[in-house]
């Protein structure tokens, strides 16, 4: 048994049970420059994500004339002009590499605004928030409602019916724009409501209808406090320069109401502007009281900004006493001094560059990167053969690559060794010193090449050899490097 | 036994545990995360019973579902099978030059006959048909029994000196172990065999003898200029390549005790499409005529 050191008889009630009861959160509506700024974001987001899906881009005869596709039966990626193969899934690796510095640099500039703002479990949180404010009320009716023993009279059921409803409709059309980005989605969308769709595209909507109803309409807050890692891992990448959420307790220390302040003030005795009026509590999303200074349930969605400035501007005193701020401000305030907002730092600068040099590298090898491209794989047993009259024969397995959605010729030659001869499996009809072959369209084509030259002419033991092929329509060109090895 | 006290700046109690003076606060997890966490638990038994888990002394549980690995492979590779078949059907209704026409047919035909290649030809001539002394390498374009494919198909099916009614016969006789040839006289045929393909010859050697003796006794099977005969299997000794060795030691003992390598009879063992698609690979691997 645990003995408890009563220092607080008010608050110390012995030991915590072994799990805590969630605590319901009922943030109450707000109005001002953030919120603003978080229905615009909600209403650019939702809409990229919902309507990206129909907006076409024109690739030619052939291929897919979706815009973002991601094309998985066919090992496509689309992205406008942008057509990835599944061996250039790296540039997927560059995508994270530069997602995760953009996210460090947002969290060095602004502390976690990516959570507040523009995380997809805020936005659609935001979003089953405000329908539930639209059918059941602000805060304090939704709080009556809860805590109200009434028999479930009809009016309320029909509420909550009503939201649930309207909430699994959200749910269910979060889910059926998931799978538009995997199939044409005019195409699908007829399909779905003819009940012609495969059927892994209707699992695929009962999944994520099913997470988007449960993490936005009941897990809330949880996620972010509990199941998300990004606020652990935030934590350890922050400094003290960011620009957090910040109380200013300066500013607002001691507490008292407005009628005492003012009388202090008046005999230029020192007060505090907050007012203890609860607005930023009431408001949070996450139920958390910031003048408790910084903590991890914060998502800084710089709701309770908005909601104590219009306290302030009602008793006349100025605003942000919560903003966007840090600790080294506050306590140049309580010196005098002018605050410093150190966004263009050492750690600030090197993010961007990093950011910049990784997307410069990715553009590069992007609009380099050839549609037409060559491997070889030399045999490797045997790796030489002597023939009859006493010549040499290396054996190639060479696989073409044509990126684009059209068939095309091309000549093979080899360059290294001397009086070199190229004869292609399967194929007798071509010139012997430069075989034609046809590559079929959007894909890859595998062929064995046997390349023989006279021993007398090439006496060193391996002999770099380079394949080149050309295409004789377009003249693009593509080689690869190997040995040519003798026996 | 451990103290509780109140953190006055969470407003949280504490544990009570302490470590180098840290006291840790009390934050029970949420109630839904405990469920979690012990539905896991759960689950992981459930696993336990219905899938084999537990490592014994020499074998390991079952499983409630009797479920195996080995059984679900072998589902998958009879599932395989099946779909192979019809284009196995495809590929032997398939003449031979079309197969090599065909690129789809050509991929299954060599991926089919490297297959079948490894599981029966690999042993004597080699995984990559590179052979080995005596063995012939099937990648040059020299054959003792012609390297066309109806020729290649001939060969695989009934082998070589097999026995098989069909077979190929014709043996390199013992010209020394018989007494057909002297000993001075198989030196000297070695040396002239030597000379057909450019080797040099040993001194003092006697062309016209050698030479001589040749079209007495070699003629026959390998032919007046020395380029040998598929009909018999006598291989072209003109050329740069030699199945027992080019040396005259090699040759003298070819010459006196005669050579005979056995290729099996596949026909009967492999099935028809197979043997035609193990006919293309080898074709394919480069000496094919
Ligand atoms: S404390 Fe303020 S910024 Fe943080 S989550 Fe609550 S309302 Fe948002
Ligand atoms: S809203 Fe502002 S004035 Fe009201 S309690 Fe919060 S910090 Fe104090």
């Amino acid at each position: 048994m645990n003995k408890i050191v009563q220092t607080d008889p008010d608050q110390v009630e012995g030991v915590g049970p072994l799990y805590a009861a969630p605590k319901k959160v009922y943030p109450q509506s707000v109005f001002g420059t953030f919120r603003r700024i978080k229905w615009g974001l909600m209403a650019f987001c939702l809409g990229v994500y919902y309507l990206l899906p129909f907006v076409r881009w024109n690739r030619g005869l052939g291929a897919p004339d979706q815009a973002v596709l991601i094309d998985l039966p066919n090992s496509r990626f689309y992205f406008f002009f942008i057509e990835l193969w599944p061996q250039e899934v790296y540039y997927f690796t560059g995508l994270l590499i530069i997602a995760a510095l953009t996210l460090f640099l947002m969290n060095s500039v602004g502390g976690r605004i990516w959570c507040g703002y523009l995380c997809p479990q805020t936005v659609w949180t935001d979003l089953f928030y405000a329908v539930e404010r639209l059918i059941e009320g602000d805060r304090r009716e939704r709080m009556r409602k809860a805590a109200s023993a009434d028999p479930l009279k009809l009016e309320r059921i029909s509420e909550i019916v009503l939201k649930h409803s309207i909430w699994l409709l959200l749910a269910w059309w979060t889910g059926g724009a998931w799978v538009l980005y995997f199939t044409d989605a005019p195409t699908l969308v007829k399909e779905l409501v003819t009940f012609q769709a495969p059927a892994i595209a209707y699992i695929w909507i009962a999944i994520l209808t099913a997470t988007t109803y449960l993490l936005a309409g009941f897990m809330r807050e949880q996620v972010c406090v509990y199941m998300c890692p990004w606020p652990r891992i935030q934590a350890a990448l922050t400094d003290e320069w960011a620009l957090n959420v910040t109380y200013r307790y300066d500013r607002g220390e001691k507490r008292m109401s407005v009628k005492k302040a003012n009388e202090l003030r008046a005999l230029c005795l020192p007060a505090g502007d907050c007012v203890d009026c609860y607005q930023c509590v009431a408001t949070c999303p996450t139920g958390i009281d910031i003048r408790n200074g910084p903590q991890i349930d914060c998502i800084q969605c710089g709701l309770c900004i908005d909601a104590c400035d219009n306290v302030m501007k009602k008793i006349g005193r100025p605003t942000r006493l919560i903003g966007y701020d840090n600790d080294i401000n506050i306590q140049r305030r309580m010196a005098g001094k002018p605050p410093i907002y150190g966004i263009v730092r050492p750690r600030t600068i090197i993010y961007i560059a990093l950011i910049a040099l990784v997307g410069g590298i990715m553009l590069y090898a992007l609009l380099t990167r050839s549609l037409l491209d060559i491997n070889v794989l030399h045999d490797r047993n045997p790796v030489a053969v002597k023939l009859s009259d006493g010549s040499i024969r290396n054996a190639y397995t060479v696989r073409f690559l044509n990126k684009r959605g059209f068939d095309r010729v091309v000549t093979i030659d080899v360059d290294g060794p001397q009086d070199a001869v190229l004869h292609v499996v399967g194929d007798d009809s071509t010139t012997p010193d430069r075989p034609m072959v046809v590559l079929g369209r959007d894909g890859t084509t595998e062929l064995r090449v046997l390349v023989t030259a006279p021993s007398e002419k090439n006496s060193k033991r391996s002999i770099p050899i380079k394949f080149r092929i050309t295409d004789i329509g377009l003249g693009e060109v593509a080689s690869a490097i190997d040995n040519f090895v003798l026996p | 036994m451990a103290e509780s006290e109140l953190d006055k700046v969470s407003g949280k109690t504490t544990t009570g545990h302490q470590w180098d003076g840290i006291k840790e606060l009390n934050t029970p997890l949420p109630r839904w995360w405990l469920i979690t966490f012990y539905a896991t638990i759960l689950w992981a038994i459930g696993y336990w019973v219905v899938y084999p888990a537990w490592p014994l002394l020499w074998s390991h549980t079952t499983g409630a579902l009797n479920y195996s690995t080995r059984a679900a492979v072998a589902v998958e590779l009879a599932n395989l099978e099946k779909i192979r078949g019809d284009k196995m059907i495809a590929l032997g209704a398939a003449s031979l030059a079309d197969i090599e026409k065909d690129p789809a047919l050509l991929a299954l035909a060599r991926a089919r006959g490297k297959a079948a290649f490894g599981d029966n030809c690999a042993p004597c001539h080699g995984s990559g048909g590179a052979g080995a002394k005596g063995y012939p390498n099937l990648n040059d374009d020299d054959w003792l029994w012609g390297g066309s494919l109806d020729q290649i198909v001939q060969t695989i099916q009934f082998g070589a000196r097999s026995g098989h009614t069909k077979t190929h016969e014709g043996a390199m006789l013992a010209f020394g172990k018989d007494g057909i040839l002297k000993r001075d006289e198989i030196g000297t045929v070695a040396n002239y065999v030597r000379s057909l393909s450019g080797l040099s010859t040993r001194q003092g050697y006697d062309v016209i003898a050698g030479a001589k003796i040749f079209v007495e006794n070699c003629t026959s099977c390998h032919g007046e200029a020395g380029k040998g005969n598929q009909e018999l299997g006598a291989p072209n000794l003109t050329d740069k390549i030699w199945l027992y060795g080019s040396d005259e030691a090699t040759l003298i003992e070819t010459i006196t005790n005669g050579r005979a390598g056995v290729m099996p009879t596949w026909v009967g063992r492999l099935d028809p499409s197979t043997i035609k698609a193990l006919a293309v690979y080898v074709h394919t691997l480069g000496g094919g005529k």
